[in-house]
Parts: C-alpha cells; sequence; structure tokens
C-alpha cells in the first residue's frame, strides 16, 4: 500500500505505474489545514477521472471528531472509492460511526454497501480494543498499525530494531486472523536505508503480516521481493495443490504427497503461497487453474 | 465574491485565481497552450457553470495539470471565493 | 619556436583568407560551456565579415549571441545536429532567412568526408595545442585550464576544412603527442584566455536520475537488454542521453556480474558510469567520440584502452567500418515515437527546436538492438504519439520502445518480442500506448505551423527526410 499526499496532483497520476497493490490517497497528516478542501477536491477527481487499473484505492480522511471528516467520506465515497482508512481508530463505536456517515451517502447514490473500511490503530487503547475494532463491521477489510503516533503514545520512540512495536503487531496480526480480515504494517520512512527497511519487511511477513505500508516507488521492489515466495516454494507448493486435485479427482478427502498425508495447514500454507506468486505477477493466474 | 486562490505551481498542477468579474473571464497561461488551451479554458468555464457561476474573473497558471486537476483546483478556488461548499455540512 | 603557427585570433581569420559568403565551422565538446563559437563570431563581427554559414557539430543554449549576428547579418546559414534554449526557440519562429540543415553525428562526419560540407575554415578550441598545431582536449600540463576529453566532432574538420584554426587556452610545448588533430592539418594556433567551462560538459541533456520514474523505465529497459538475446559475452553496448537511458547502465551491470557476462566495448557519448565498468573490468574498451562528463574525460586522458574516434569512424553510414556497424546494443531516448515507430529527438510537441539529433539516426539504424526509452507522458505532453511532429529515425530501424505503461516490440522484430514474452515481459501494442496517452491527456490540437520552412532534416545518406516549418 504506497501513500500519496493528497494535495500533489503530480503524484496521484501515475502512481499507479510503479505497480503497488492498492495506493492509499491520503487526506490526513500530509495536507495541511488550509488545503483540505482543495485536497478532498483534487482526491474526489482523481478517484472519478483517473485509471487506476486493478489498483485498489484507498484514501485516508481526517478523523470524523474534525471539521473535515465528514465532508471528505461524502467526497470520496460519491467519487466510488474502494476503501476508506480511518485514523487513529480507538474503539468499535469510532468503526460503526464511519460506517453510518458512508450508508448515508451511499444510500444518497443508490451504492449501498459498496465501501469497504480498514482502521488504522495509532495508540495503546486502539491495540486493546484491536479484536473488537476488526470485527466491528462486516465492511471491515483491514486493520492497520500507525507507528509514529503509537511510540508517541506509549512514552517511547522508534528503534530500528521496532522493539517497542512487537506487541502492537503481533496483536494486529492476532485481532485481525480472529475476524478473517487482513492486516498491514506501518510506514518506515528512512528512504535511503534500504537495508534496515529490507530486515524490517522480513520481520513483519515472519510475524503474519499480509502487507507492508510504503511512501516511496522505491520500497515497492523490495516488499514484493520479501513477499513473492522463493522458487522452492512455489515447486512445493504446487505438488501440494496437484495433490489436493488428485484427490477431488478420485473424490477421496484424503490428500497424499509422496506417499505422506497432507495435513490442512500444509494445504491452507500452498494455497497462500500460490496466491502470493500470483499477486506477485511470478506466475500466471491461468496456469494455476 | 472576494479573490481566492487554489493549486500550486508544481509540475502537474494548475494555479487559479478567482475574482469578481463581468461573464466569465478566462485568462489562461500555460506551456501545452498551443494544443491543449482550447480545452483547458473550456473545463474552466464548463466547471464554473457546473457550480452556477456566471460572473468571475478567472487567471490559470498552468503547469501540465490533467482535467480532473483543473476541475478539482478550478472548484476548490471559487468555493473559497463564493463561501458556498459542495459539500454537505 | 622558427615555424610557430601561434597568430592572434585577428591575424589567423585575416591569414585564413576568409570572405562573406564562406562556411566556417566548430565543435561541440564543452556543451553549454562552449565559449569559442561567442568568441569567434564576434571578432567575426567586429571585422565587418557578413553572410557567413556555420557549421557547427552542434548548438546549445550558451549560444544566444548568434540571434545578435543573425539579425545582422553576420551568420546567415546554419547546420547543425541541435539547437537547443533562446537561439533554438527564435529560429523556431523564423529568425533566419534559410533553413537551419540538421545532420546526425554520423551524417555530418560522412558529408564532410564526401566533400557535401565544405567548411573553409575551421576553428577548433582544444585544451591543449603546441606551437604547430598538435591539439587534443585533455590537459598536458600543469597549467591546464580546461578539459572536455575526446574532440571526435572536431576530426573530420580539422582533417577537411580548408583552413584549419586550433583555439587553445594552453600553449605546451611541442611535441603535444599523441593529438587527435595533427599539426599538419592546421594552419594557425590562437591562445585565448578559456575555451570552455569543463565543468559545464556534463550539463543540458544529461543528468543523473532519482526520479522514481526514470528508475522504472531504466529497470524495464534493462531487462529488454537481459533478455533480448544479444546480452552474451562480448556484447557492445550504447547509451544515449536523458536520466532513463543512463540509468540502464547501472541494472545492466549487477546482471553482468550475476552472469559473468562481459562487453567487448561501449561505444559513442561514454559517461562515468561506462568508465566505472570498464575500470571494473566488465567493458573491454570504451570508443569515445565525445566525452559526456568529466570523469570521462579525464579517464580519456590516461588510460590507453578508452580511444578517442573521429565522427566518421563513429557512425559514418557511407563507412563500413564505422563503428556502429559492429555495435550490437543501443538505449536512446526521444521526445515523440508514434505508432509507426518513428523518432523524434529535436522538436518539442510545441513545435519548437529543443533537441539535437546527435548519433541517434546512426545508432539505431547500424545497430543490432535499438531500444528507445521515454514515458508516456511528459506533464500534459504525450510521447508516444499517432504521429511524430518531427521525422528524425525512421521507425525501420527502431526494434523496441519501453514506456511506464508498457513495452512494445517493432512487428518487423518477432523474434525480439518471443524472446521477451519468453523472459515474462508483458508487451503491449504500440497502438495501444498511443490511445492509452490520449485517453489520459486528450487529443492535442494542431499545432500552429506557418508555411516558412526553418529547418531541414537530413537522414545520414544524404537525403532529406522532414522539414520543419515555423511556429506562429
Amino acid at each position: 500500500m504506497m501513500f500519496v499526499p493528497g494535495n500533489n496532483p503530480g503524484m496521484m497520476a501515475d502512481a499507479h505505474i510503479y505497480g503497488p497493490d492498492s495506493i492509499m490517497l491520503d487526506l490526513e497528516d500530509s495536507v495541511t489545514m488550509a488545503e483540505k478542501d482543495a485536497a478532498r477536491l483534487l482526491v474526489h477527481n482523481a478517484l472519478k477521472s483517473i485509471d487506476y487499473g486493478n489498483t485498489e484505492m484507498v484514501v485516508r480522511i481526517n478523523p470524523l471528531n474534525t471539521p473535515y471528516g465528514k465532508k471528505d467520506v461524502e467526497a470520496v465515497v460519491k467519487a466510488g472509492v474502494d476503501v476508506i482508512r480511518m485514523p487513529k481508530t480507538e474503539t468499535a463505536d469510532e468503526v460503526r460511526e464511519l460506517e453510518a456517515e458512508i450508508l448515508k451517502v451511499e444510500t444518497e447514490i443508490g451504492r449501498v454497501g459498496e465501501t469497504r473500511i480498514m482502521a488504522a490503530i495509532e495508540s495503546a487503547l486502539g491495540i486493546v480494543n484491536a479484536y473488537a475494532i476488526a470485527t466491528a463491521s462486516p465492511r471491515m477489510m483491514g486493520i492497520a498499525l500507525g507507528a509514529e503516533d503509537y511510540s508517541a503514545n506509549l512514552k517511547t520512540n522508534r528503534t530500528p530494531g521496532g522493539a517497542e512495536l512487537l506487541l502492537a503487531r503481533e496483536q494486529i496480526v492476532v485481532a485481525a486472523r480472529a475476524a478473517g480480515i487482513a492486516c498491514f504494517d506501518t510506514v518506515y520512512s528512512n528512504l535511503d536505508d534500504m537495508e534496515t527497511f529490507r530486515k524490517e519487511v522480513e520481520l513483519i511477513k515472519t510475524l503474519g503480516f499480509d502487507g507492508k505500508s510504503i511512501i516511496n516507488p522505491r520500497q515497492i521492489e523490495v516488499v514484493n521481493s520479501v513477499f513473492t515466495p522463493t522458487e522452492k516454494e512455489i515447486t512445493k507448493a504446487r505438488a501440494v495443490v496437484a495433490a489436493i486435485k488428485e484427490a477431488q479427482a478420485k473424490g477421496s478427502g484424503v490428500i497424499s504427497l509422496n506417499g505422506k498425508m497432507v495435513d490442512r495447514p500444509v494445504v491452507l500454507r500452498a494455497e497462500r503461497t500460490i496466491a502470493l506468486a500470483v499477486a506477485a505477477g511470478v506466475i500466471d493466474k491461468e496456469e494455476v487453474l | 465574491m472576494k479573490e481566492a486562490i487554489a493549486g500550486t505551481l508544481e509540475s502537474g498542477d494548475i494555479m487559479v485565481t478567482i475574482g469578481p468579474g463581468e461573464g466569465l473571464q478566462v485568462e489562461l497561461q500555460s506551456s501545452v497552450a498551443a494544443q491543449f488551451g482550447r480545452q483547458i479554458k473550456a473545463v474552466i468555464t464548463e466547471t464554473l457553470e457546473g457550480l452556477g457561476v456566471t460572473d468571475a474573473h478567472v487567471q490559470a497558471v498552468d503547469k501540465g495539470a490533467l482535467d480532473c486537476t483543473i476541475r478539482a483546483r478550478v472548484t476548490a478556488a471559487a468555493v473559497r471565493a463564493t463561501g458556498k461548499d459542495v459539500w454537505k455540512d | 619556436m622558427r615555424n610557430s603557427k601561434v597568430v592572434t585570433l585577428e591575424q589567423a581569420i585575416k591569414r585564413s583568407g576568409l570572405k562573406d559568403g564562406m562556411t566556417i565551422s566548430f565543435h561541440h565538446h564543452f556543451r553549454g560551456g562552449d565559449k569559442v563559437v561567442n568568441l569567434v563570431v564576434d571578432q567575426l563581427a567586429a571585422m565587418g565579415f557578413k553572410d557567413l554559414k556555420l557549421a557547427a557539430s552542434s548548438l546549445s543554449d550558451v549560444h544566444k549571441p548568434l540571434i545578435e549576428h543573425i539579425k545582422n547579418g553576420v551568420i546567415t546559414g546554419i547546420s547543425t545536429s541541435g539547437l537547443r534554449g533562446e537561439l533554438a526557440d527564435a529560429i523556431s519562429h523564423g529568425l533566419l532567412k534559410e533553413p537551419v540543415v540538421f545532420r546526425s553525428h554520423g551524417g555530418r562526419g560522412s558529408s564532410i568526408a564526401n566533400g557535401e560540407v565544405k567548411i573553409d575554415v575551421a576553428f577548433l578550441g582544444a585544451s591543449a595545442c603546441d606551437e604547430l598545431g598538435n591539439a587534443c582536449g585533455v590537459p598536458r600540463s600543469e597549467n591546464a585550464k580546461s578539459i572536455c576529453g575526446s574532440l571526435g566532432y572536431a576530426l573530420p574538420d580539422a582533417r577537411y576544412a580548408k583552413h584549419v584554426v586550433v583555439v587553445t587556452d594552453d600553449l605546451v610545448p611541442y611535441p603535444n603527442l599523441p593529438a587527435g588533430i595533427r599539426g599538419a592539418d592546421v594552419e594557425s594556433v590562437v591562445v585565448v584566455d578559456s575555451v570552455g567551462d569543463s565543468s559545464k560538459i556534463s550539463a543540458g541533456a544529461i543528468r543523473d536520475s532519482k526520479n522514481p520514474r526514470d528508475i522504472l523505465l531504466a529497470k524495464q529497459a534493462a531487462k529488454v537488454v537481459i533478455n533480448s538475446g544479444y546480452f552474451q559475452d562480448g556484447f557492445s553496448i550504447q547509451t544515449g542521453t536523458g536520466g532513463a537511458s543512463l540509468a540502464v547502465v547501472k541494472y545492466i551491470r549487477e546482471e553482468m556480474l550475476n552472469q559473468g557476462i562481459k562487453a567487448s566495448f561501449a561505444l559513442g557519448g561514454i559517461t562515468a558510469h561506462m568508465v566505472k565498468l570498464h575500470e571494473e573490468g566488465l567493458i573491454g574498451k570504451l570508443i569515445d567520440v565525445q566525452s559526456f562528463d568529466k570523469v570521462a574525460a579525464e579517464s580519456i586522458a590516461k588510460d590507453p584502452s578508452h580511444v578517442e574516434v573521429s565522427a566518421v569512424e563513429y557512425a559514418s553510414g557511407e563507412h563500413l567500418g564505422s563503428a556502429t556497424h559492429a555495435l550490437d546494443i543501443v538505449i536512446l531516448s526521444a521526445l515523440e515515437v508514434d505508432t509507426q515507430f518513428n523518432v523524434n529527438v529535436l522538436v518539442g510537441s510545441d513545435g519548437i527546436i529543443r533537441g539535437a539529433i546527435g548519433g541517434h539516426q546512426d545508432t539505431a539504424a547500424d545497430s543490432a538492438l535499438s531500444i528507445i526509452v521515454c514515458p508516456l507522458l511528459r506533464g500534459r505532453i504525450p510521447c508516444v504519439v499517432p504521429k511524430v511532429t518531427t521525422l528524425i529515425t525512421p521507425g525501420k530501424s527502431v526494434d523496441v520502445v519501453v514506456t511506464e505503461y508498457g513495452i512494445a516490440v517493432n512487428p518487423a522484430r518477432p523474434e525480439i518480442a518471443e524472446k521477451l514474452k519468453a523472459a515474462g515481459l508483458k508487451l503491449v501494442d504500440i497502438k495501444d500506448l498511443a490511445a492509452k496517452a490520449t485517453s489520459i491527456i486528450g487529443t492535442p490540437d494542431p499545432l500552429p505551423f506557418g508555411d516558412k520552412v526553418v529547418g531541414v532534416v537530413m537522414n545520414r545518406d544524404g537525403s532529406v527526410l522532414d522539414k520543419i516549418y515555423n511556429i506562429q
């Protein structure tokens, strides 16, 4: 998920050419108070006019308790955004409040139920309520960590190793998995230190995250290379998938590979590996089917 | 109507100044004026008419903005100039 | 010294027998830092010359004082590879009565060699020269004031001009050898304070880019090179100007290291990137017609396998021994490419001249694989178009076009398309790229061209390719 400032038309025009899975146009922190109105109009018009292809379009709105939040919802829902990212989410009630706002606008334009919600959790209270937030609405598609505000709230600082974020990260992954939705890690803002960035991406992949938020196209390659399964992993996953098909063809409930029974977790992991490989473009979708 | 500005002089943007005027007068400076000046002016005019603005003096300095950006900047300048927002409160 | 050729500029001009209506020539190895053209033409104007024809290897922003000399009738004709800045703008608006004749570097070289272009007096800047006229573009003493590296574009002038004046800012003792410009070809040597600002030889067209779009384009172009079938041990390569086509070298280098592949030579404008690969042992020889930056200029001064070649040896279409005929891969930039793969590198989409043919025509025609790297859009300016504003390089010599919205392969090269597809690269039809550009920015209105011809574009074989009309 690539962050793009919502008041920068030059960057908004071609953010998708770098191939991020999703683009988050930002109306919140990257836009000054004086430009909130202009950025909102820019994002609204960009979403309506620019062909972003298959890229999932996310807009980070301002909190609903500011003078901007509700107008942001109206502007982006009317422009057909895929996902609204709510910043600084602390409770399930806040999600439900956003849901009600979205429904109001959707009803007005006759497009009910299309807009999904991602909640960014950026405080200790939000982390404590992570599961409640993740399950607050059927529109919830994911939760994400916002580490800057979170570490400030914890009264600590960010470190290269990320020790201060460990519980928050694990909590978010666990809550997302329990709720059956996606989870995304926070941004890494030092563009000149690709090595630390790569380590951080490897860490969050190990923790179970589905993806990483990025601030520059240069970071995409690192994320993709970490998340793209290796050839060995793909070969193994293919063998498992082939075994599943064979079992289905035989009408057998037991899947076996090389004479051994394949456990359910192995099947799930193989399917996820194939899905990631398809998403990364290293194997064709048709090839799998 | 008071005078108001929206947009920047960054590449891909357009800076639009709207002030009081009689009828719609549009002055445009653009590096792509020869090829797109007519279209840019048309987008500015249509956007203002869509907002019900029929009398205004518009100065636009274009830096290669796409039509959607021009619509957004013109709307923002018009909202600031007239005080009438396009969104509900 | 008894036979010293050293005289003042005024004496050199008088001695040359220059008359109104004759042709004078210059090279552009100092690019934006050149001081020789302005210095000499100012002197010619002061001496009352009129109606001179200026045959330059290229002209740039720094030559805007020529505008006054054209208005005063001192200069009435120009031939060059390129024009930029205010001079280009004025000429595009019809400043000069006669059309400017544009030739590629190879085309200029062969036209001088075969006598089609006759130079009466060549004024050739050099960073070191002895009293007998042996001159080069690299420092040869502690007093050296400038460096431009290869003098490749000046060498045909030195050899074929009727009269040759070397203009130098460092007179060194004889023998200043080895030297590209040989004393035997030189009639006069003029010493001046400065022939050029060396810090500006990499100004203008050449940039090193951190722009994410340039990086994306460079990576895609590198994938094309690596999977084209021509990326084999002993291959040869040239890159043009433009951030993306220069950055490609960085990504090709990584793959050369991975696969243990080495190049036999790099050609053309030589850059610091190429010097680095050469010094790492990844490129055998550097064949240098023009040093594109200070690192390259310093390298040619000290490295015997970094070789100076003339424009004729570099890229003449008539001379089968020219280096482009041995070239495997060339990566070039473009202002516009059209759906027939024709390329324009000279005239902007606003109809104003803002570029140079350079070696574009030559290298695209002779190389085994020519790759054009250009964004689909520059702001609201489309770069893949239904028809180029001005035809510079015919589509039949262009093989692959790389944009940020996809890679298009010339249908005349299906074997390349197959190889790239097999490597997993997604190819698009060039017509779809043009349609994509239109869908984003709309259809541009036709440019307001007048009916006066301000430029004639020559093909490298001496035929006329296209005409440039004045813009209103």
